[in-house]
């Protein structure tokens, strides 16, 4: 079963139609892309899945359920979790505090909960303490672990973004651009990070990425928007040939 | 000296009280980024709410002691926290994506509402009612012209617990965590699963909860309360969260002892008539100065 199934996928604002009938599906465990020239409309999809627009028209189903008219914070409930093109780090919050941010939904004792349960709450928070810390050493951020995001570097703070994402416990993940403004060096170990996220974590992950040298070097699949509408999708090696696709990029495909 | 002393001990106590306003106007700027000018009125409803507890039958049966004083604060601040979620609720919240200036002129009105309503006979009616003892009014410290009552002290003390209990509750749990969060990016914060409707709901609770603590303490010290009542503490209070650098909690807190200080200080050594006018005084100096406040961040609003 495919774990998310995009459908008719529309969206206008007022009489621009910056994503026009998409039909997409995301299979469980795939590493896949999304690119197109800027103002494709590649963002818009994102928004779109995790419930900041409303699509004008057509269905999004996650693991079989209806999205579209949910939340934002339902959507993430349901395990899609986001970065974002432009960095949206809590900047005066500390590394630790970003990630905890993530869990809100994890372990689930609400407000409640902390004022009625203060022993199982407590237990919860020192249970989740371990999980972030667990997390970060992994990306290897446990020194930054107290820091505010805000005096990371760049790259540390598009690694917290991914962390901060993974707090949720996903099963999607959707990725905006995560190379820009990274150089090789930061690019190269980008690229190992996503594979590594998706066989250990077992997640499936979409990306919207203009390096074609990253997409191509981690993309099981590409699909390919143009002016909203999807032209192409297949392999790296058969989306890179597809005429409509060199003819959208106008030469700047290799 | 003693005399400084003594000023200086009336003006934090009272300042105790601005502060505890004050943390509701900032904590709901803070997240909404709008001055929710109702706020001083929920502050007056506070009163009354304490008010009809120890006039009624079971108050009166109750008299004056610990006991009553807590009971009278505990629902002063349920009453409160629940009025200002439904507030927000009924009146803010159909206005979430309104230009904030149309939520501000909505605060105003439900201001009014609460004043106005407040005066019809039915309801609290117009004239003053005097507020009933809550505890006896002890003299705790008495050397030469300095006096401390307990009052004094029970107002510092309760303020400062609450201000602790508030800085607990957000640095360490997680929905400070994720209060914090909302207030430096609701929509990141929603797509990271946080339902930010019921972080906002919280938000008025605890701020709303907060100013009906400051009421029983503030109604202890100036037993006279009608439905008006709530207008100039909560503009005193609205400035000291300004002076503090509004959205920021620590801020409104030494902002509310500041502002406190100033007027028993102006009372005491120039003139009782010029009290609220150095508050005002105040307010447009630090705009003019340091518009941001004292630990305000500044300019840095997106809009």
């Amino acid at each position: 079963m495919s774990l998310l199934n995009l459908k008719n996928l529309t969206m206008r604002f007022g009489g621009l139609t910056a994503v026009d009938a998409v039909t997409e599906t995301i299979e469980p465990l795939l590493l896949m892309g999304l690119i197109g020239p800027n103002g494709a409309g590649k963002t818009t999809v994102f928004n779109m899945i995790t419930g900041v627009y409303l699509p004008t028209e057509g269905q999004i189903s996650f693991d079989g359920q209806n999205l579209v008219g949910q939340k934002p914070h339902e959507i993430a409930g349901t395990g899609i979790a986001r970065t974002f093109q432009n960095i949206r780090l809590f900047p005066s919050l500390s590394v630790f505090d970003n990630v905890r941010v993530g869990f809100n939904n994890a372990l689930s004792i609400g407000i409640l909960g902390s004022i009625l349960q203060p022993r199982s709450f407590w237990r919860g928070e020192k249970e989740i303490a371990e999980k972030i810390d667990h997390l970060l050493e992994m990306f290897g951020l446990l020194d930054q672990r107290n820091e505010l995001a805000k005096n990371l570097s760049y790259g540390d703070q598009r690694r917290v973004e991914i962390v901060r994402a993974m707090a949720t416990d996903p099963k999607l993940l959707l990725l905006d651009e995560p190379a820009a403004g990274m150089n090789p060096t930061e690019k190269q170990k980008l690229m190992s990070l996503i594979r590594y996220l998706r066989d250990e974590f077992q997640i499936a992950i979409l990306l919207i990425e203009h390096d074609m040298h990253v997409v191509m070097g981690i993309c099981e699949r590409i699909t390919v928007l143009d002016h909203g509408a999807k032209i192409a999708s297949g392999t790296p090696e058969e989306v890179k040939n597809n005429p409509e696709v060199v003819k959208a990029y106008l030469g700047h495909s290799e | 000296m003693e005399e400084f002393l003594q000023q200086l001990i009336n003006g934090l106590s009272l300042g105790a009280i601005y502060a505890l306003i004050a943390l509701g106007y900032t904590m709901i700027y803070g997240v909404l980024r709008f001055i929710n000018f109702a706020h001083g009125d929920v502050f007056m409803i506070g009163t009354y709410i304490g008010f009809f507890i120890l006039t009624s039958s079971f108050g009166q049966a109750l008299g004056p002691g610990f006991g009553t004083a807590v009971i009278v604060f505990l629902a002063a601040m349920l009453g409160c926290g629940l009025l200002g979620v439904t507030i927000e609720f009924l009146a803010y919240r159909p206005l979430r994506t309104r230009p904030k200036l149309t939520v501000l002129i909505t605060a105003i009105g439900v201001s009014f509402f609460l004043e106005y309503t407040g005066q019809l006979s039915f309801v609290f009616g117009a004239d003053p009612r005097t507020f009933p003892t809550v505890v006896e009014k002890t003299m705790v410290v008495q050397s030469g012209s300095l006096v401390i009552d307990s009052y004094q002290i029970i107002i510092f003390v309760v303020a400062i617990v609450l201000m602790l209990g508030l800085r607990m509750l957000i640095m360490k749990t997680r929905i400070g965590t994720a209060l914090r969060a909302s207030s430096m990016n609701l929509n990141a914060a929603s797509l990271m699963g946080i339902n930010t409707n019921a972080v906002i709901s919280f938000t008025f609770f605890v701020g709303s909860a907060l100013a009906g603590a400051g009421a029983i303490l503030y109604a202890m010290s100036y037993p006279k309360i009608n439905p008006l009542m709530g207008i100039l503490p909560g503009l005193k209070a609205f400035i000291a969260a300004v002076l503090g650098g509004i959205g920021n909690i620590s801020g409104a807190a030494v902002g509310g002892f500041i502002i406190g200080s100033a007027e028993t200080m102006t009372a005491g050594y120039i003139s009782p008539t010029l009290r609220d006018a150095i508050v005002f005084a105040i307010l447009i100096f630090i705009l003019i100065v340091k518009p941001s406040g004292l630990f305000g961040q500044g300019g840095t609003e997106k809009v």
